[in-house]
């Protein structure tokens, strides 16, 4: 009796999974259930904070939110000699002898202080904080209005996630990866001159499914700005499942490190049905062997696009970094994408310090949902004959995306997540502020090439330092 | 993590924070949020490497003097009440606090102390006096390696002719306080923190 039940509900879920996911995602179409589970969970954490807000005013306290405004109000930036004039009061005209007041330092112990309450780089390095709660444990920061209504629907939250979704998503998971790595040897027993075709449709079956797998609800805009064979694709970097989400519209080849053990199997058959840049970890260090493959690649048309993440690491998708120059130097078109996740759903940030890659796809696959937008922008070469070099280039592009994706543009390097910022800036701090005490020594060359010259010019050049 | 920053803060120091150093509630639970995330150690306190991962901190010349700033005398740890006592010191001014209770201490944020806060930057070894050497050691540390030894010297020199008024070649705090009597200082060491 049991084992009927048993057996009754395991067929019905199997056919439930095929007909309302696996065939859809084979066929590429959709039936809008997740748009509908999209808009309504929206009422219900709008629903939630409004409570968690009652619960507050009742016990006369404040609710705690977070800084999307900052903590402080920062002054419009600017130079750090108008500051210091602005600092000293009257208006100084050029002198011939330095000149320090012990003021100065207001200005460096300010900045210094407005830093460390709030920068613009450690905060991109930690998960993106949200106005209304999303039933979430992990983003919750109110613990203490949670009234018992809320939490009956946190834990019915807990049962749908664990109970329901995730074994679903699992369950596709599995499916996808294996049809992915069956899908190159169904390939290479296929004739070959369909093969690019059928190698096509089936890694795009794949990714379908895994996007799935992860309740992925993606919209893609400006398809006709999608990247063509013989160029390159650079988008900035979230998570991993960037690279799901962009393959699920089209074919790119990939970029990265040989890995060993499961992720070396996938690589390995990934490679069987399109052709993917894999490296040595030895031959990574190597820029002009990486340049080279990646020239030779590109050179190919019937090669598809490649993908590249030119921040280098996980940012927390509220700014982008520096772009690395190397992929701008190669010298193709380059096809910009901004990708913009919606953290109320769930957040799509990988906090490598923090999570391994199994605990980060357990917290991606037990959240919600992953919604985002893609925005397919137009291509962009590099102005040779204007001179631009591959990192005005790079960051021309930067600027694109950001602009696109609503994104805060920055110059500091992703890398900083781990290292330490180098000295030179610093030491430019330094340069300017000793400018300023001294003057600059273009203005002092040019005092000196003007006294040895006509008589004129000598007594024009006595008068502005005896007027002092 | 944001789910610790309101739990692991109970009423009573919120409270005694609020008192010691004038911070609305919001404002003192943001900064702890703040402060817990510059933690990478989660022990509860900062240390001086904690501050330095800050790159704009890191570049900033006198990087160094103002972390020095936040950990008292020989200490190497500072713990949230002592953060938020050095943060104090750049609360903006309010009209209605100066004609609160004057019977009271003068508050973290006053002139006075504002002034004292940049006069320990300048004094190295906290002796309440700046020597010609304290001066000339943060000045090289402001211009890095753009200004020769001699013209640094001639600078600190005429400093201090300038601020001493006692002759024993050094400025104490009433000098300082004398030479920066017409700089807005409630302006310029303040930090406009959002409610």
């Amino acid at each position: 009796m049991f084992l009927l039940c048993l057996g009754i509900s395991i067929t019905v879920w199997f056919t439930l999974l095929f007909v309302f996911i696996i065939m859809p995602a084979v066929l590429g179409v959709s039936f809008g259930i997740r748009s509908f589970y999209m808009r309504t969970l929206l009422k219900i954490f709008e629903w939630a904070t409004l409570r968690m807000e009652l619960g507050a005013k009742e016990k006369n306290q404040e609710l705690y939110k977070p800084y999307t405004n900052g903590i402080i109000a920062k002054e419009p930036p600017s130079s750090l000699q108008q500051e210091i004039q602005e600092l000293r009061g009257s208006a100084n005209s050029l002198r011939s002898e330095p000149e320090f007041e012990m003021a100065d330092i207001f200005y460096f112990c300010r900045r210094g202080v407005e830093s460390i309450v709030d920068d613009e780089v450690t905060k991109r390095f930690s998960a993106q904080e949200l106005k209304s709660w999303n039933l979430l444990t992990r983003s919750n920061y109110n613990f203490r209005h949670i009234s018992l209504r809320l939490t009956v629907l946190w834990g019915l939250g807990i049962l749908i996630r664990y109970g329901v979704l995730l074994p679903l998503r699992v369950t596709l998971a599995v499916t996808g990866i294996c049809l992915l790595l069956r899908g190159g040897v169904t390939v290479v027993l296929y004739v070959f001159r369909l093969r690019s075709y059928l190698s096509e449709k089936v890694h795009l079956m794949c990714y379908r499914i895994c996007v799935r797998a992860l309740t992925a609800i993606i919209t893609y805009h400006n398809r006709e700005n999608k990247p063509k064979n013989g160029g390159i694709c650079v988008a900035n970097h979230t998570t991993p499942i960037d690279v799901i989400i962009l393959a699920n519209d089209g074919c790119y080849s990939l970029v990265g490190q040989v890995h060993g053990g499961l992720m070396g199997m996938v690589q390995r058959a990934m490679v069987k049905s399109s052709s993917h840049i894999w490296f040595e970890r030895s031959e990574v260090k190597d820029r002009h062997l990486v340049a080279k493959r990646l020239g030779d690649h590109v050179a190919d048309k019937t090669k598809q696009p490649i993908l590249v993440f030119p921040e280098g690491t996980c940012i927390n998708n509220t700014s982008v970094m520096m772009f690395k120059k190397g992929s701008f130097e190669i010298g193709c078109t380059v096809y910009p994408v901004a990708i913009k996740y919606d953290p109320r759903f769930g957040d799509a940030f990988w906090n490598s310090s923090k999570f391994g890659m199994v605990s980060y796809l357990l917290r991606m696959m037990s959240s919600w949902a992953i919604v985002c937008s893609v925005w397919y922008l137009p291509p962009m070469n590099r102005e040779v004959k204007e001179g631009e070099d591959a990192v005005q280039f790079a960051n021309r592009v930067k600027a694109a995306i950001a602009a696109q994706g609503g994104l805060v543009d920055l110059i500091w390097d992703g890398g900083l997540k781990r290292a330490k910022v180098k000295d030179v800036f610093k030491e430019e701090q330094q340069k300017l502020y000793s400018k300023v005490l001294v003057g600059d020594s273009e203005d002092q060359m040019e005092d000196k090439r003007s006294e040895d010259g006509t008589p004129e010019g000598d007594e024009s050049s006595k008068d502005p330092a005896e007027g002092q | 993590m944001g789910s610790r920053a309101s739990t692991l803060l109970r009423e009573e120091e919120i409270e005694e924070i609020k008192k010691e150093t004038g911070f609305s509630h919001s404002q003192i639970t943001r900064l702890y949020s703040r402060f817990t995330s510059l933690d990478k150690g989660e022990n509860g306190t900062l240390s001086r490497e904690d501050f330095q991962r800050i790159p704009e901190l890191a570049i900033n010349p006198l990087g160094d003097r103002i972390i020095n700033a936040f950990f008292p005398e020989g200490e190497d740890q500072v713990n949230f009440r002592g953060f938020m006592r050095t943060l104090a010191h750049f609360r903006p001014i309010e009209d209605n606090e100066k004609s609160k209770n004057p019977t009271a201490s003068e508050p973290l944020n006053s002139r006075t102390n504002k002034l004292l806060f940049a006069f320990r930057l300048y004094d190295l070894d906290r002796d309440d006096k700046i020597s010609r050497d304290e001066l000339l050691q943060v000045l090289r540390m402001m211009v890095g390696v753009n200004i020769s030894d001699e013209q640094l010297g001639s600078i600190a020199d005429r400093t201090i002719q300038e601020a001493d008024t006692n002759g024993d070649n050094s400025i104490s705090f009433n000098e300082f306080i004398k030479v920066l009597e017409k700089v807005d200082v409630e302006q310029k060491m303040s930090i406009r923190f959002l409610h």
